[in-house]
């Protein structure tokens, strides 16, 4: 059986095939690997939280940048999201009762409509600034797994906990406490 | 370099050279047949005779759905906006009836969604940026491939005539070119 | 105890295999053959000691044994007994072991064959087979253990354990959840165990490829063993795809019956590989060429059923078909990297050291036609490839995350198949070594003229301008035209010849050449699915509407009347509204369709059942929409018109009865192999 007659020149060109084909195949394998750390990471539990820019639904524009100093509560909702009703009243509650306190309490609304996002606030008689999460920027930044998700961030602006699911008022009082202490 | 097989050097001289002329073109009508249908990909394509420039009174349900299949639910993966049977879907279907009704365009409603809930609402991504490379990738790959092809079918009909190749011609009896497969097969 | 028991046999075939790797490697490095026998035996017996295990899984399922976690999770009292079995793969855990099973099965097939002419090749088959057992094994030891139970620990939490935790108190639930409602169907219980046959069905060939490579063996032997393994694992491969399509169509309720999702393409891709090699090996068979390239073909394929199973398992991607996030992701990254790796290093180190190639001797030979078909499917599987992991790139490097959709799907593979059905109308025109141009010509001109009738016809009668769909059914015409050109030509030469009747002549012909008549067949099953595909794709109808009771509705050739709403409780705790629809051509009742909508109240998901009239021009396809509030004045209707779309379906049952006729053992070979073995010493070069 005689090799093919030009095998001995593809010589030095079978060895850059080789090298793209070995790249290649890491690269591939670097994606995979980098997907999966994404999709194992979860939500974003310490560290400096990720800046972000809310356009409220009155209009009003805030800025992450603009908090720094103070405790800062980021809940995201939707009003498709029925265990997002049953935290609403108790977020409410925690508003006011921590209103002296300076405690910036922020809504943002996971993918959803106009209509009923105003329709949510105004039954669960919500007072403090909510906005749309445009683009899913914000969600994405703080890498929610869904709604209700919670995020408390101290003074330096470090996400100090991070609450899955609904949030009773006993539970924000318990986190919010030692946080606008020290 | 020998010539190798039963048939004439001329008769094999005139079917290689039509075939170096038609492999060529060949490739050439694919390629450019697959770009031509590639390229109807890249501006997004409208649903067969939609166009409202004035507002619609009421728009029917398959004139939202003709939208909507365009998009997909933000929130559960793959699915598309008008088989999606969540609440939050029947949301969404009903604000692209309320834009239909004031007279937005298809493209526009997109634009809106993209806008709203970021890109991975449409089927396909814009024709920008990273994305580009998404579209050219493919028939870059098929391009690539055909080359190779090509080059090995080039390198293997250069070499001489490996033990027993190249059996007869095809025989004009079917039956009698089967009998002879077989007989080879067994030896 | 059931479960403690399921898992000790489990462990044991864990440790069974781990003893079958290491006797394999001291027996090739001591050259002492009874280590490589032992090794054998212990593939050997891997299979009855997981069938225990699954045994048991089985049992602890139709005992309600609820106290195990994976039994609460996929079952429940009220399930039939045949569920209760199905729900075995209902869950990732459960459908860990049936791919287990079934691998081990096959090795045990494989080691039970007569390995008296290839001893070379036996440890390293069983090397391979007994890895990938081994680590399947130990994600569902380690990772995702079915037998484990629910317990409640000192402190109130409950857990899920194989043994006891510290102070725990076992958790009998009295009930389970239940299997997921979309999962109930008779189609989606076959879909699972046809589509694992087909992977691990084709382990088998790749660990023959890398015993031949690692050998370097320049023959093609491994093929020819392997030839009718490859072929039942692609044709399971191909039921449980169908199956698949099938079960979205009549369940899912959305129109469709392939929807490009990530884990549908991850499926369809080693399908699509192990297509061209099936074509490819037979030209390693009649001229010896494209060993490597065979080599490679295998190894890609084995790999892509590696990467559909972690796609599908590892929550890397989210989507209707891929099981809940769990920790088996990092440990099957590792698997399908250190797979991919040690793959590649072995093809391109022995890779110049395999024997070269012959030369083609023509532009138009058989050879260089398989190569095209080659060409083609790999350009698709990249196709493919490329859009599935697109977004993880797009996500790298712009933070930004899109969606790639049929379009793109659509758009890149559309040409590529349209090429291959020209193929399909050329390639068995064509001749291995040489084929002259004017034959070929010769050959195709029948064909041809009768497909441009067809042209014909479409244009004028079907008036049919979409140019897309004409393209494709004037190719499947020829491609069935060329195909049924070469039955008529055969039987009619052996029926001079032998002086049979053409209908006893047509039989014996494909008696005689089953792989040959088979694979024409399974060509005609391609081509009435293309042409279902061509129908569904470019003139599916749809419309949505509110209709009051007695109003109709209206979609192509059809009228449909909703007669009647009925709403009631069923058995299985599901709240049924079926509604009766009448459907009506031109002016007679053709159908009355019950269109349902399935409320499982436990689950808290809604199945929406279409009601469905075929023909053969196609699918009237009507959903009672399940997301509008049916009031007793009113009810939604979404209806589909889908031309066409029972081609698909028959062409699938045509595909599958090809490959039995192609992989049918042929008398004379039965008769070779019981006899003298120098018939298939002879490594036949044609």
């Amino acid at each position: 059986m005689e090799a093919s007659p030009s095998s001995a020149a593809r010589g030095p060109r079978v060895s850059v095939a080789r090298l793209i084909l070995w790249g290649l195949v890491l690269a591939f394998l670097a994606l995979m690997g980098f997907g999966l750390y994404r999709a194992q990471e979860g939500q974003i539990r310490g560290g400096l939280a990720p800046g972000f820019t809310l356009t409220t639904f009155d209009g009003r524009v805030i800025r992450s940048s603009d908090l720094k100093g103070e405790v800062v509560v980021v809940n995201f909702w939707a009003s498709w999201c029925t265990s997002c009703g049953q935290e609403a009243q108790d977020l409410e509650a925690a508003f006011q009762q921590y209103r002296t306190s300076g405690v910036v309490f922020l809504g943002i609304d996971y993918v959803d409509t106009g209509p009923q996002a105003r329709a949510y606030l105004q039954q669960f008689g919500i007072s403090y600034p909510n906005g749309p999460d445009l683009g899913t920027r914000i969600s994405q930044s703080f890498r929610i797994g869904g709604v209700p998700e919670t995020y408390f961030l101290d003074r330096t602006g470090h996400v100090a906990t991070v609450e899955i699911g609904p949030i009773t008022l006993a539970e924000i009082r318990s986190i919010l406490d030692p946080l606008v202490a020290g | 370099m020998l010539p190798i097989g039963p048939m004439s050097r001329q008769g094999r001289e005139a079917d290689r050279r039509g075939l170096e002329i038609l492999w060529p073109l060949a490739s050439l009508l694919w390629i450019g047949l697959w770009g031509g249908w590639a390229g109807l990909l890249l501006p997004q394509r409208y649903p067969a005779g939609f166009l409202a420039p004035s507002p619609v009174p009421t728009p029917s349900a398959d004139q939202v759905n003709a939208v909507a299949r365009q998009l997909y639910c933000p929130v559960c993966a793959n699915v598309p906006l008008d088989v999606c049977s969540t609440q939050a879907c029947e949301q969404w279907r009903a604000i692209i009836r309320e834009e239909l009704s004031q007279g937005w365009s298809a493209q526009q409603i997109k634009d809106y969604f993209v806008q709203e809930y970021g890109e991975r609402v449409l089927a396909s991504p814009p024709a920008q940026g990273l994305n580009l490379l998404m579209y050219l990738l493919p028939p870059l790959a098929f391009v690539l491939g055909a080359y190779f092809l090509y080059r090995a079918v080039h390198t293997w009909r250069g070499g001489p005539g490996g033990a027993g190749s190249a059996p007869s011609a095809p025989a004009e009896d079917e039956y009698a070119r089967r009998l002879e497969d077989q007989l080879r097969r067994k030896g | 105890m059931l479960a403690t028991l399921g898992y000790f046999f489990l462990g044991i075939a864990f440790l069974v295999c781990l003893y079958g790797v290491a006797a394999s490697l001291y027996g090739v490095s001591a050259r002492q053959e009874r280590w490589i026998l032992s090794a054998r035996n212990a593939m050997l017996l891997a299979c009855p000691l997981i069938t225990l295990s699954a045994f048991s899984l089985i049992g602890l399922l139709l005992t309600n044994h609820f106290e195990v976690a994976f039994v609460w999770s996929v079952s429940s009292r009220s399930l039939p007994a045949y569920l209760k079995v199905a729900s075995l793969w209902g869950g990732q855990d459960g459908s860990l072991v049936l791919w287990c099973w079934l691998l081990s099965a096959f090795a045990a097939g494989a080691a039970l064959r007569r390995w008296d002419r290839d001893r070379e090749l036996l440890p390293w088959v069983v090397l391979v087979v007994l890895v990938t057992l081994a680590f399947f094994l130990s994600l569902a030891l380690f990772f995702d253990n079915p037998f484990a139970r629910l317990w409640v620990s000192p402190d109130g939490q409950s857990l899920a354990a194989m043994f006891t935790p510290a102070g725990a108190v076992l958790l009998i639930p009295s009930d389970g959840q239940g299997l997921n409602p979309l999962l109930r169907d008779p189609g989606m219980i076959v879909h699972p165990p046809m589509l694992y046959l087909g992977f691990v069905g084709l382990v088998i060939p790749y660990a023959f490829g890398m015993a031949a490579l690692i050998t370097r063996r320049g023959d093609d032997r491994w093929i020819r063993i392997t030839r009718r393994w490859t072929l039942v694992a692609w044709l399971f491969l191909s039921i449980g795809l169908v199956l698949g399509a099938r079960w979205s169509y009549e369940v899912l309720g959305w129109g469709g019956y392939w929807g490009w999702d990530p884990v549908e393409i991850a499926a369809l891709m080693p399908w699509l590989t192990a297509t061209a090699f099936l074509h490819s090996v037979m030209i390693q068979e009649k001229r010896g060429m494209l060993k490597r390239w065979n080599l490679a073909l295998i190894t890609l394929t084995y790999e892509l059923v590696i990467f559909a199973a972690f796609l599908t398992r590892s929550g890397l991607l989210s989507s209707v078909h891929a099981f809940a996030q769990s920790s088996i992701g990092p440990v099957f990254f590792a698997f399908m990297g250190g797979t991919v790796l040690v793959s590649l290093a072995l093809l391109l180190s022995r890779w110049n050291g395999l024997p070269g190639e012959e030369p083609l001797t023509s532009l138009l030979s058989r050879e260089t036609l398989f190569l095209v078909n080659n060409l083609l499917f790999l350009s698709i599987v990249a196709a493919c490839f490329w859009g599935v992991v697109f977004p993880l790139i797009s996500q790298l490097f712009t933070g930004q995350s899109v969606t790639v959709g049929p379009p793109f799907y659509q758009h890149a593979t559309g040409p590529l198949f349209a090429a291959l059905l020209l193929l399909m109308a050329i390639a068995p025109l064509s001749a291995w070594g040489t084929t002259a141009l004017k034959n070929l010509g010769r050959l195709i001109l029948g064909p041809f003229l009768l497909s441009l009738v067809l042209l014909i016809l479409l244009l004028v009668v079907a008036r049919i301008s979409n140019p897309e769909a004409l393209l494709g059914i004037w190719l499947a015409g020829l491609a069935a035209f060329v195909t049924l050109d070469e039955f008529w030509r055969g039987a009619r030469a052996r029926s001079r010849s032998r002086h049979e009747v053409l209908p006893l002549a047509l039989w014996n012909l494909a008696a005689r050449n089953r792989r040959r008549y088979g694979g024409y067949v399974i060509h005609l099953g391609v081509v009435f699915m293309a042409i279902g595909i061509v129908g569904t794709q470019f003139f599916q109808q749809q419309t949505q509407g509110t209709l009051a009771e007695g109003q109709e509705i209206e979609l192509g050739p059809y009228t449909a009347r909703y007669d009647s709403i009925s709403e009631w409780m069923a058995s299985d705790q599901r709240d049924v509204t079926q509604a009766v629809v009448s459907v009506f051509h031109g002016g007679n009742q053709v159908a009355a369709l019950d269109p349902r909508r399935d409320d499982y109240l436990a689950a808290q998901q809604t199945v929406t059942i279409p009601g469905i009239f075929s023909t053969v021009q196609g699918d009237l396809y009507v959903i009672l929409v399940g997301w509008e509030p049916i009031a007793s004045s009113g009810a939604t209707f979404m209806i589909y018109w889908n031309p066409l779309v029972n081609f698909l379906w028959s062409g699938a049952a045509v595909l599958i009865l090809g490959t039995l006729v192609a992989a049918w053992p042929d008398r004379e070979r039965r008769r070779s192999l019981a006899g003298a073995s120098h018939w298939t010493d002879v490594t036949a070069r044609s």
